[in-house]
């Protein structure tokens, strides 16, 4: 299994040295209605902690934080113009970035998927 | 994402939170219908249910239904009521008819904005709608002012609901037959299942709509009765606000404060001529003089370029220069585009005139525009 979560509500897929990023469908639920998104630029190198992303829904702006540090690979488009893709599936087709991982140790402090869901059963 | 971010939405839906929240008579009911609660105004209320874009298209094509019962629901009675409100309101009081319905302002000597209200002439005196973060503030203000002989009654005991919508007045007058006679800004008593309401046609979202109250031990029975409809569905604070943002309506709070005056509000109608030249209520001296010198600062709708939201508290820029402030901003479900509205320099109040809105550090195209940003529908006695 190589897809862990984050306590932020971010999920990252590894593949080699490359982790696709997302938000959970947790997150998005409690956003609401996603209108926009604000994504990194291809090459930018983000640490691990620092702000990434941001996504607006109808009432609020958050920020998405990089769960591990990496050089931008890429992104995903197509929520652009469909920001909502990120309420329809936030898990699969709705992910936000590519990183290309500068320290593959920054994935073990990290949760699995079961360890998420108690932790987000824990939330109430 | 961090916590905080969830917690902060809360938190802009409303003001800071002050523990332990107070119950309203249809918590538990909003609760079993699904809706997502939060703290607002010191109550615990529902922010939404399905989502806050399909509540808004729903209130806009069909009717939804509010709970407002957070607000502030006064009597104003006794002998020469009329004039005393006159004295701290600065609208036309003694001159409405029984049954109409005029919106107004509390003003402080500076004709600083206090709260606006709602204020409708009742058989034996009147009855106020103020707002639910204010309405303890705007009691002692009103005690404080007004005189010994009058009586002020804080209607603790009843709820108030809001049904809006272009399948309002259909949908009510299957429950109240006769409502759908009220015009617009226009009130009466209605008799349902033994209890007594009073329905003001009126409301925040720029459609026809209604406001109902109702004795809080018989609310829920009346929500059911108008959810059992198939034209209503309930709905929450967040569409409210998205949808009074289209209608143009300014929020208390955030459009509104002590630090603005109704003129540069834009909200000199509810100022009418002859108690201009009357004066005798609170804030007059300082009104007129507003009024002489013209506004330094106009409130101003703004539509926004591209798709990023600009909340409340971005700066407007016009030549690099701040010129101005964002009270209001989100996303215009019925525009598919991001709206504001904000304070901006007079001399840069012109609809079409080009700026810029920081946010986060970038600075995105905006306009100025005319206000409301979607027309009202409302149902009104003339034309």
């Amino acid at each position: 299994m190589n897809r862990f979560f984050t306590e932020e509500h971010e999920w990252i897929e590894v593949n080699g040295d490359i982790a696709t990023v997302g938000i959970t469908d947790y997150a998005q639920e409690q956003l609401g209605d996603i209108v926009f998104v604000e994504l990194p630029m291809p090459g930018t190198r983000v640490d691990r902690g620092g702000e990434a992303a941001v996504v607006e829904s109808v009432k609020a702006a958050s920020d998405v934080y990089a769960p591990v540090s990496g050089e931008v690979v890429g992104v995903n488009e197509q929520l652009e113009d469909e920001p909502s893709l990120v309420n329809e599936s936030a898990e699969t087709g709705g992910w936000f970035f590519q990183l290309r991982l500068s320290d593959t140790a920054e994935l073990q402090g990290l949760m699995n998927e079961e360890a998420y869901q108690a932790y987000v059963v824990a939330l109430g | 994402m961090s916590e905080a971010d969830c917690d902060s939405m809360a938190d802009e839906a409303g003001e800071t939170a002050a523990l332990p929240l107070d119950p309203l008579p249809l918590t538990g009911w909003h609760r079993a219908h699904g809706a997502r609660m939060v703290p607002f105004a010191g109550y615990d209320m529902p922010i939404q249910y399905d989502g806050i874009m399909a509540e808004h298209h729903w209130t806009r094509s069909s009717a939804s239904l509010f709970d407002v019962s957070h607000m502030g629901q006064l009597r104003v009675t006794g002998e020469g009521a009329g004039e005393a409100l006159e004295a701290v309101l600065p609208g036309n009081m003694t001159g409405l008819g029984e049954g109409q319905v005029r919106y107004s302002l509390l003003l402080d000597e500076n004709a600083g904005v206090l709260d606006d209200l709602m204020v409708t002439r009742m058989a034996d005196g009147y009855y106020l709608v103020v707002n639910g973060a204010t309405k303890w503030d705007d009691i002692a203000h009103l005690i404080e002012h007004l005189p010994d002989e009058i009586t002020l009654n804080h209607m603790t005991d009843h709820a108030l609901l809001a049904l809006q919508g272009p399948g309002a007045a259909g949908a009510l007058a299957a429950l109240l037959p006769g409502v759908e006679a009220l015009f617009f800004m226009h009130a009466g008593a209605f008799a349902w299942q033994g209890h007594e309401l009073w329905v003001s046609r009126s409301g925040y979202t720029g459609e026809d709509g209604f406001e109902i109250s109702i004795a809080a031990d018989a609310v829920e029975q009346l929500a059911d009765a108008l959810v059992a409809l198939d034209a209503v569905k309930p709905a929450g604070l967040g569409a409210r606000d998205s949808l009074r943002l289209e209608a143009g309506l300014p929020l208390y709070g955030h459009d509104l404060d002590p630090l603005t005056d109704p003129i540069s509000a834009g909200l000199g109608f509810a100022i009418p001529r002859a108690r201009r030249e009357q004066g005798a209520f609170i804030g007059h001296a300082a009104l007129m003089e507003r009024i002489a010198s013209g506004p330094v600062r106009r409130r101003v709708g703004l539509l926004l370029d591209g798709r990023q939201p600009a909340r409340e508290g971005a700066t407007l820029l016009s030549g690099g220069r701040e010129v101005g402030t964002v009270t209001s901003g989100g996303f215009s479900p019925t525009l598919e585009r991001p709206i504001a509205m904000g304070y901006i320099t007079t001399g840069l109040a012109a609809t079409g005139t080009a700026l810029e809105v920081e946010v986060r550090n970038k600075r995105l195209a905006a306009q100025v525009c005319a206000l409301p940003f979607v027309p009202h529908r409302y149902h009104r006695k003339e034309g």
